[in-house]
């Protein structure tokens, strides 16, 4: 059975020149880099490299370049640190539609008394900048919005909430897991102070992230220990998956416009397809401002989990902001933050393709899905209903 | 990944008795498209008031789909009370089980034809008797106190893992906790110490356990149904320093509450010179 990935939003493949790239230092380039000997300088040597191709993916200096295992440890690191180094101020700035790592850290941080305000989006998932500008106060210590939400694949206009809050002179933050690779980011240009990336969302293998902090930003560092970083992220590095995210980087540069522009007409191909083929179908979020792979479609009277087995079973892979797939009981907090009505949510699937998906897969999918939504509608009690009271129309 | 068994596997890919009787002798339905779940279940009897056919159409995940069709292949050619002894383990242990967070839609299963089999007999399943505990998802307390009997449940987790109740804004832990407590009896929750009698004097160690557990037991509990929370910092003889969390931290009665409802508290349980302060 062929395999058709398109949840590359969960994860992506680990690319074949990257794990090439980390080969040697899981063999014989072992060296720690803060030894005195020549194994130690090998091992340095590699990760001065990577180090430089990871700044240049997203205009950044080398030494703004903090490598930590995850996005995950990423952004508790640049929120925790920034809110360290302000202890007097007490008030954070977020949205609702935040990946959970940002999302939850920001619900604990309620529970320790801090005040967080998570501005709303509307139906197609945007923010309302005059609701950011009445939100920060002097004792904001921190305004913290993704760049592109991982549901959707609606981005934000970054540098516009950047200028807003720089000229309230409070630091700023973004979760860019989602956006390096697919979109283009100039940390030279740009009004970030901070933002944090992932290595497994750029066909580089999980366990490694990294955290950008503009130089003359004050950080308290998250995870303290030795001296590595500079100080502001103790613990040996791991220099065979630094080596492989060095190695995707500079990948994930070349193909940029690959991912722009074909992999964004494989999207809009499959978009416009489960819309004309399959009836009561909508697509959430904003389609004109949102990431050239991502495609979230809510099927109505049918549910996400089933959908999902039922794709699998045919080798296809992908997700939905369905109940029983989010891990609790309730639809994806991003869809209820948008309005989305739950007999959409329910019915949410999400499709992220990559560079290495092809036009056979999407015609695949198109001829694969509509009879199983057309199987699970029958098995329905609500799409009868809904069929018997528009024919009385 | 849900860790399903083949039989659930087949259940969902090949459903039996998909559909739904004209003009059914029952007819029960439960559920919601707010909830993610819902379960239509109608049935025919013989003239030996047998289940000849019986049909259903559910919408929701592998398990609700599964359960649905399990247990209608499992009350074929049973007489009404024969049916209305199947509890939801049953059902679960009939697709050789069902993962605990998916427990709930073998509830809704047995939930079904109860409502089903309560419409042949022109009953009618009042929601109103009863006290609606889950607002989020709009379950009894005498949902709850079945599930935990037939299931033996003794945690809100598992509560919530059957029901569903809890899983939303979670702000009836507490008297789904109750429940709990009801059904098992209160003998865990007994207080280790009590009040001593008047004349009687505590011992240092016995005054800190008292507040501790006056703290946890009375006192928490009721700032958390707000947001709120405190933390106990300090025991230094009758003083008590706390800092206020949560919404505690920046509301306004927040002194109110210290002194007329926590001092108060501490005073009743614990010693009547007791006195609460916040740590700065």
């Amino acid at each position: 059975m062929k395999t058709i990935y398109v949840d590359n939003n969960a994860t992506t493949q680990v690319a074949p020149e990257v794990f090439e790239a980390m080969k040697p230092f899981l063999q014989d380039l072992y060296g720690n880099p803060s030894s005195m000997h020549f194994k130690g300088g090998e091992a340095q040597k590699a990760m001065v490299e990577a180090r430089e191709k990871v700044a240049d993916a997203v205009g950044a200096n080398p030494d703004e370049i903090v490598f930590t295992s995850c996005g995950t440890e990423s952004d508790n690191a640049a929120i925790v640190g920034t809110l360290e180094s302000h202890p007097e101020k007490r008030h954070v700035v977020s949205t609702r539609v935040e990946h959970p790592a940002v999302w939850t850290l920001c619900k604990h941080l309620e529970k320790k008394g801090y005040r967080v305000t998570m501005l709303s989006v509307d139906r197609e998932g945007r923010l309302d900048l005059d609701e950011l500008r009445a939100a920060i106060s002097d004792n904001t210590a921190l305004v913290t919005i993704m760049c592109a939400n991982n549901e959707t694949g609606v981005i934000f206009p970054i540098e516009e909430i950047g200028q807003i809050v720089k000229s309230r002179g409070i630091p700023f933050h973004t979760d860019a897991v989602q956006a390096v690779g697919k979109i283009p980011l100039n940390m030279k240009k740009s009004t970030v102070d901070m933002l944090s990336f992932s290595g497994h969302k750029l066909h580089a293998p999980k366990g490694i992230g990294v955290l950008y902090i503009r130089k003359g930003t004050k950080f308290s560092p998250f995870l303290i220990g030795g001296h590595q970083e500079r100080g502001r992220r103790g613990g040996t590095e791991n220099i065979p998956y630094i080596v492989g995210l060095g190695k995707a980087c500079e990948l994930a540069a070349r193909h940029l416009e690959d991912e722009n522009n074909r992999v964004r007409s494989l999207r809009d191909k499959l978009e416009e397809g489960l819309l004309e083929r399959i009836p009561d179908t909508l697509v959430n979020g904003d389609r004109e401002h949102r990431l050239p792979n991502t495609v979230s479609v809510s099927f109505e009277y049918v549910e996400g989990e089933s959908i999902l087995l039922m794709l699998s079973n045919l080798g296809i892979c992908a997700s939905s902001g369905s109940a029983c797939t989010s891990g609790s009981l309730e639809p994806s907090h991003v869809l209820r933050a948008m309005g989305i009505p739950f007999t959409a949510a329910h019915g949410s699937i999400r499709f992220s393709l990559s560079i290495y998906n092809a036009e056979e897969d999407i015609d695949y999918i198109l001829e694969q899905l509509p009879p199983i939504i057309e199987r699970l509608r029958e098995i329905s009690p609500f799409w009868r209903d809904y069929i018997k009271a528009s024919s009385r129309k | 990944m849900w860790d399903y068994t083949e039989k659930v596997k087949d259940h969902f890919m090949n459903p039996r008795n998909v559909g739904e009787i004209e003009d059914a002798d029952g007819f029960g339905e439960v559920g919601s498209l707010a909830c993610g779940d819902a379960l239509r279940l109608t049935f025919k009897l013989d003239e030996d008031r047998r289940i000849k056919d019986v049909k259903f159409k559910t919408f929701g995940c592998a398990s609700a789909i599964a359960s649905s069709s399990a247990l209608t292949e499992m009350v074929k050619g049973k007489t009404l009370e024969e049916a209305e002894k199947i509890t939801n383990r049953d059902i679960a242990d009939y697709l050789g089980g069902l993962p605990e967070e998916k427990m709930h839609c073998s509830v809704m299963g047995r939930e079904a034809l109860a409502a089903a089999i309560a419409s042949y007999r022109g009953e009618r399943v009042e929601k109103e008797e009863f006290e609606v505990i889950c607002k989020c998802f709009g379950i009894t307390d005498k949902e709850i106190e079945r599930a935990v009997k037939e299931n033996n449940l003794h945690t809100v987790e598992q509560v919530t893992h059957y029901t569903k109740a809890g899983g939303g804004c979670e702000s009836c832990h507490p008297k789904i906790e109750a429940i709990i407590n009801k059904v098992w009896g209160e003998k865990e929750r007994k207080p280790v110490l009590v009040k001593p009698a008047k004349g009687e004097k505590l011992t240092n160690i016995q005054r800190m356990r008292l507040i501790e557990e006056t703290l946890e037991r009375e006192i928490k509990p009721a700032l958390r149904q707000d947001g709120g929370d405190l933390e106990l910092i300090d025991i230094e003889g009758s003083k008590v320093l706390v800092a206020l969390r949560g919404t505690c931290s920046f509301c306004p009665s927040a002194d109110f509450t210290l002194k007329q409802y926590v001092e108060a508290k501490l005073r009743e349980f614990v010693a009547d010179d007791i006195s609460v302060e916040v740590k700065e």
